[in-house]
């Protein structure tokens, strides 16, 4: 099986703070994989060295076994097929929730676009609001928002940066429906997130991050039984 | 290119706005090709006015929709003007044979011989057009690709319209120094003196402006304007869904950067000069006001904001000009007060605003 995202000896530094150091991780087509652990282990770093915003200091990040993306630009890493959401919100205010699922989708507007963003805004339940800028939208409906704008170009990297910070329990509900719908057997999808229910709900193995290193790989189950992730993460 | 959409509720009022904007510009443009009670001052000041609402247009164009505040857009407007200035020397000398006055004061024989093909209007306006796009473009591009934004890049294009003031100012330049270029004769054969000159320049003026706002409307209600906006919002989000912003921005400054020199063009036989105080940060200070008072990214407000602020200027010149900066600056603190957006807000008013000096924008205020 062809392995979706590689990422071996992977260092990042800011000045002389090592955001990751060392870290080699390898993750699947078809599996949800969380990636946890205390603030400043490194976790949004790791999704911004692999979309390409910041640049790694040593080791590579290998898609699809065959794309090298360290080096890349954001948009050439995008148009290959790795997206992401980011931590707070990014939607385009101004624009209506059409218009920013379109500009997702990058299409010229044919029929089959209109269907494909109609699908979409119909799974993450903004239907109803198509018309309506995305500024109106509550907090909640712009996570959605965004996970559409990201989705609706099938990516077969799916990287979602705390998908249910801020919203309520059903939201949240909502969203660990979502993403389960979202899985397929040739899409991996990465999410970052603290809310343990919510990973337990969804992810297929978790990646406990320590400052910038691995330190615990395995189901959710076993990282609550593990002492040095209790030690650093769960047990405060 | 253009999808039919319906318009948005929130759209319809500035919809509405520009559509009176361009019936405006129509009947200005009617008003001086018809009217034969019109002055030729007030026709002169009417196309001075059109040609400001286009430079006002330029603006909006990367502040308003692309986010990018430029106060350095005199820079482009004088390119135009100086083509122009050199175009009306080398006509003027090739139709009636004097010598203008500033071969004397430059202590030349006659006109610089490089010049000679701008007595071609064609050939001037593609200069005016090639110079002012390389000039963005170059800039443009080095600033873009560094990813200077924001405040940066507005202290960057502020101190650029100051140095090439500086480098304008002095004779060795070439360009006429401190006096600039004046004592034009004629325009297309016509003499300056013949009203039709005032009158032909002021519909050049006008026609350019509408055909502008048109062709800008079309190209910012269509895919290219939504991506301008979305640069805006969020230019790191567009960029993470695919997109090349780096052209986007291209594109739209070298836009804005060509219509400012055509309105440079357009300016300079109407005021018969140019000089260097046209790189003035202050002219393109004001352009950003202009813009301001109207409402940003909505292309009428450029036209409203400019035309209001130079009729205003135009008036107290005549009778109070020592009044005009505590006009401009009231203005300003007013506008900035009341109707955050600009003057355009005023159809979306609501009193509740006033208690509420939190409140960036009224239609979330409203809602």
């Amino acid at each position: 099986m062809t392995v979706a995202v590689l990422v071996e000896g992977l260092t990042v530094e800011f000045g002389r703070f090592r955001a990751i150091d060392d870290l080699s991780l390898a993750i699947d087509y078809g599996e949800v994989r969380a990636v946890i652990g205390p603030n400043g282990a490194g976790k949004t770093t790791l999704l911004d060295v692999i979309s390409g915003v910041s640049r790694a200091r040593a080791g590579r990040v290998l898609f699809d076994e065959r794309l090298e993306l360290t080096g890349r630009s954001e948009s050439a890493i995008a148009r290959s097929g790795v997206r992401r959401k980011f931590q707070k919100p990014s939607v385009f205010e101004a624009l209506s929730v059409r218009d920013n699922v379109e500009i997702g989708l990058g299409g010229a507007g044919d029929p089959a676009s209109h269907e494909k963003v109609a699908a979409i805004l119909e799974t993450v339940g903004l239907s109803e609001h198509a018309d309506r800028l995305a500024s109106e939208l509550a907090h909640g409906q712009k996570q959605w928002l965004e996970i559409a704008m990201v989705v609706v170009s099938e990516p077969r990297v799916l990287m979602l940066d705390e998908p249910v910070a801020g919203l309520t329990d059903e939201e949240t509900e909502r969203t660990a429906a979502l993403i389960r719908r979202l899985r397929t057997p040739d899409r991996a999808i990465v999410v970052v997130e603290h809310d343990m229910d919510f990973v337990e709900a969804i992810a297929d193995r978790v990646t406990v991050l320590h400052e910038g290193r691995t330190l615990f790989e395995g189901s959710m189950a076993r990282a609550r039984a593990d002492a040095r992730v209790v030690d650093v993460y769960l047990g405060r | 290119m253009i999808a039919p959409k319906p318009p948005l509720p929130a759209r319809a009022l500035d919809d509405r706005v520009f559509a009176g904007v361009a019936a405006a510009t129509l009947l200005a443009f009617a008003a001086v090709a018809l009217w034969p009670g019109l002055s030729g001052y007030r026709v002169n000041i009417i196309g001075q006015l059109a040609c400001f609402a286009l430079l006002a247009v330029a603006l909006d164009l990367i502040w308003g929709y692309a986010g990018i505040l430029s106060l350095g857009h005199g820079l482009f407007f004088a390119i135009g003007g100086y083509v122009a200035g050199m175009h009306l020397l080398e006509h003027s000398v090739a139709t009636t044979g004097v010598t203008p006055d500033i071969v004397q004061f430059m202590g030349w024989t006659a006109l610089p011989a490089w010049w000679a093909p701008l007595g071609s209007f064609p050939v001037a306006l593609l200069a005016a057009i090639a110079v002012s796009f390389g000039a963005a473009f170059a800039f443009g591009w080095v600033s873009f690709r560094s990813r200077v934004g924001g405040v940066y890049f507005a202290i960057i294009t502020q101190a650029l319209v100051y140095v090439a003031m500086l480098l304008m100012f002095r004779n060795d330049t070439g360009f006429g120094g401190n006096n600039g270029m004046t004592g034009f004769q004629m325009i297309f054969g016509v003499p300056f003196q013949s009203p039709s000159v005032a009158t032909g320049l002021a519909l050049a003026s006008l026609g350019v402006l509408g055909v502008t706002l048109v062709g800008c409307r079309l190209l910012m209600v269509g895919r290219f304007g939504r991506l301008l906006v979305a640069t805006r919002d969020d230019e790191i989000r567009l960029r993470s869904l695919g997109y090349d912003t780096l052209r986007l921005k291209l594109a739209v400054w070298c836009l804005s950067a060509v219509i400012a020199a055509i309105a440079g063009l357009l300016y300079v036989p109407q005021v018969g000069i140019i000089n260097p105080r046209v790189l003035s940060p202050e002219l393109s200070l004001e352009i950003a006001v202009w813009c301001a008072i109207g409402g940003r990214g909505r292309l009428a407000g450029a036209v409203i904001g400019a035309v209001l602020v130079n009729a205003i200027k135009f008036s107290l010149s005549a009778t109070l000009p020592e009044l005009w900066p505590f006009v401009l600056s009231g203005l300003v603190i007013l506008v900035a007060l009341i109707f955050p957006n600009g003057l355009l807000d005023i159809g979306r008013w609501r009193p509740a605003l006033l208690s509420r000096p939190g409140a960036l924008r009224p239609q979330d205020a409203a809602s």
